[in-house]
């Protein structure tokens, strides 16, 4: 019988086809800092209530501490690390650049990551789904209004670009 | 006590691909198997190494407990179907939006993209002193340590305790009473049972270790949501379904309800014709309120039957040391279901 915890997953993490060998027990995030050595998504709370260390499993946004890395098998995974094109900024990335959506910079990964999830579904938000997709994310710097400049700012070059 | 997280212990993961298999596993296993659902509630017990299980069976690779599909004359939702999922499906939004606002209430986006709907409605208490691992009634000792004279019962119950005086958490579990739906049971030998959702959930008179029926082995596969209860039921006839929706909590985003309520309510003209009403956050069980459904049937929709209707749905309340605020809040959430306060829309 095969040893039940432990297991080698394939999975897409940042459009590159990947294997990892992982302990059952582990989450996907001890998986991406050890053996990838991406740290954007951060781990805080440990509990979900933060979301510093969201990330895009199908294009969907979870909280990357409660989630084992056994699940990602098969998944398409991305983090903050795969929005860049090599030098060029995501639009998303530049929109919180532009309007300093951030100060400390250590929750904005999960919340650049919560936006691109928002703006999948809806390309030009209104404040309240600003406001209602990013609930989950915590900024202890308070940068809030600059955040959410910094979303509207990206939906707009997001909407230029396509 | 030291709360570790972070990292978790090791376990054996058990990732089977249909009902039968996660159940032999369990089989296997016997106490010491864990029921893995979206793994939000489960986690947080395994990074505290509160509970220590040796397997842990991932239901995320059964299909046939996932999806919405039609069911009668209403919806079944699979027990794995995600919280996100719930909220953003059509029927759900037109006939049920009772549920749409009560899933949309738990937890954050993260938490609901990832959490499934039987996990919200199976999941633990959050009385801390039974979450850090204390020894209590629950956890299968002889006190309860939120019922001493220092405990720190704020967040706990004012009513059906007994010796445990912890609550239900759970956001859709009270819509899910309000519309009477029916929880599908599949038991270890394979046998599947249809229970009402107001009987799924059970008390510490009941079994004071556990929040629901399912005992080891067990499975909850799937909700029905029957079409008495949708939206457009009341059609023939001038009658119409009302909803209302409401969750206190200390913070708006991932934290848990101190007093929710739910209600479903076929008006003709200004008459309730009939009601239902559910309220959580004050016993170990989402309670439904028959007494109050009783009183309010036939009776104008107006403060009079409001104040009547939340003054008899408090009786009985029993408040802690520290909980007493929550005796004129489920009165005013009561009051506010039976009256309404604003637009039905979400």
């Amino acid at each position: 019988m095969s040893d039940a915890t432990r297991r080698t997953i394939a999975f897409t993490l940042n459009g590159r086809r990947v294997t990892a060998d992982v302990k059952t027990h582990e989450t996907i995030l001890e998986v991406l800092q050890r053996d990838f050595g991406l740290f954007g998504a951060r781990e805080s709370c440990g509990q979900g209530l933060c979301g510093c260390c969201t990330l895009l499993v199908d294009g969907t946004a979870v909280s990357g501490c409660l989630y084992l890395a056994a699940f990602a098998a098969g998944a398409e995974l991305v983090t903050v690390e795969g929005l860049a094109r090599g030098d060029e900024l995501h639009p998303i990335q530049r929109a919180f650049v532009e309007k300093s959506g951030f100060q400390c910079g250590f929750c904005t990964p999960g919340f650049i990551l919560m936006t691109a999830e928002l703006l999948s579904r809806h390309p030009r938000p209104t404040n309240e789904e600003i406001r209602h997709y990013l609930s989950g994310n915590l900024c202890r710097c308070a940068a809030y209004p600059d955040i959410i400049e910094a979303v509207k700012r990206a939906a707009e070059l997001q909407a230029d670009r396509t | 006590m030291a709360v570790i997280r972070d990292v978790m212990p090791a376990f054996e993961l058990f990732q089977p691909a249909s009902i039968a298999d996660a159940q032999a596993v369990l089989a296997r296993y016997g106490a010491d198997a864990w029921v893995l659902a979206g793994g939000l509630d489960s986690l947080d017990w395994l990074k505290d190494r509160i509970k220590r299980p040796q397997a842990v069976v991932d239901l995320g690779g059964i299909v046939e407990l996932k999806g919405i599909r039609p069911w009668e004359n209403g919806l079944e939702i699979g027990a794995m179907t995600t919280l996100t999922e719930v909220v953003t499906h059509p029927v759900i939004r037109d006939r049920y939006a009772i549920l749409l606002d009560a899933a949309e209430a738990a937890a954050s986006p993260q938490i609901r993209n990832q959490g499934t709907i039987g996990g919200n409605a199976s999941q633990d208490t959050r009385c801390w002193y039974y979450r850090a691992g204390w020894p209590c009634y629950r956890a299968g000792g002889n006190i309860c340590y939120a019922d001493t004279p220092e405990a720190i019962n704020r967040e706990h119950a004012i009513l059906d305790a007994d010796r445990c005086v912890a609550v239900n958490p759970s956001d859709t579990a009270p819509a899910l009473i309000a519309l009477d739906a029916r929880m599908v049971v599949r038991g270890a030998s394979g046998r599947e049972r249809v229970l009402a959702a107001e009987e799924y959930f059970v008390g510490p008179a009941v079994d004071i270790t556990r929040m629901t029926v399912l005992q080891p082995g067990d499975l909850l596969t799937a909700i029905r949501l029957p079409g008495d209860w949708a939206a457009s039921a009341g059609g023939s006839g001038g009658a119409e379904v009302q909803f209302y929706f409401e969750k206190t909590r200390d913070r708006q985003v991932w934290d848990f309800a101190l007093v929710s309520v739910a209600s479903a309510m076929v008006l003709r003209g200004s008459a309730i014709e009939r009601a239902r009403i559910a309220v959580n956050g004050v016993a170990a069980r989402p309670l439904r309120l028959a007494a109050v459904e009783e009183l309010v049937r036939g009776r104008p929709r107006n403060e009079a039957t409001a104040v009547m209707a939340a003054n008899r749905a408090i009786e009985g309340a029993q408040p802690l040391r520290f909980n007493a605020y929550k005796v004129p809040l489920m009165r005013n959430l009561v009051k506010r279901a039976i009256r309404g306060t604003q637009a039905w829309t979400s």
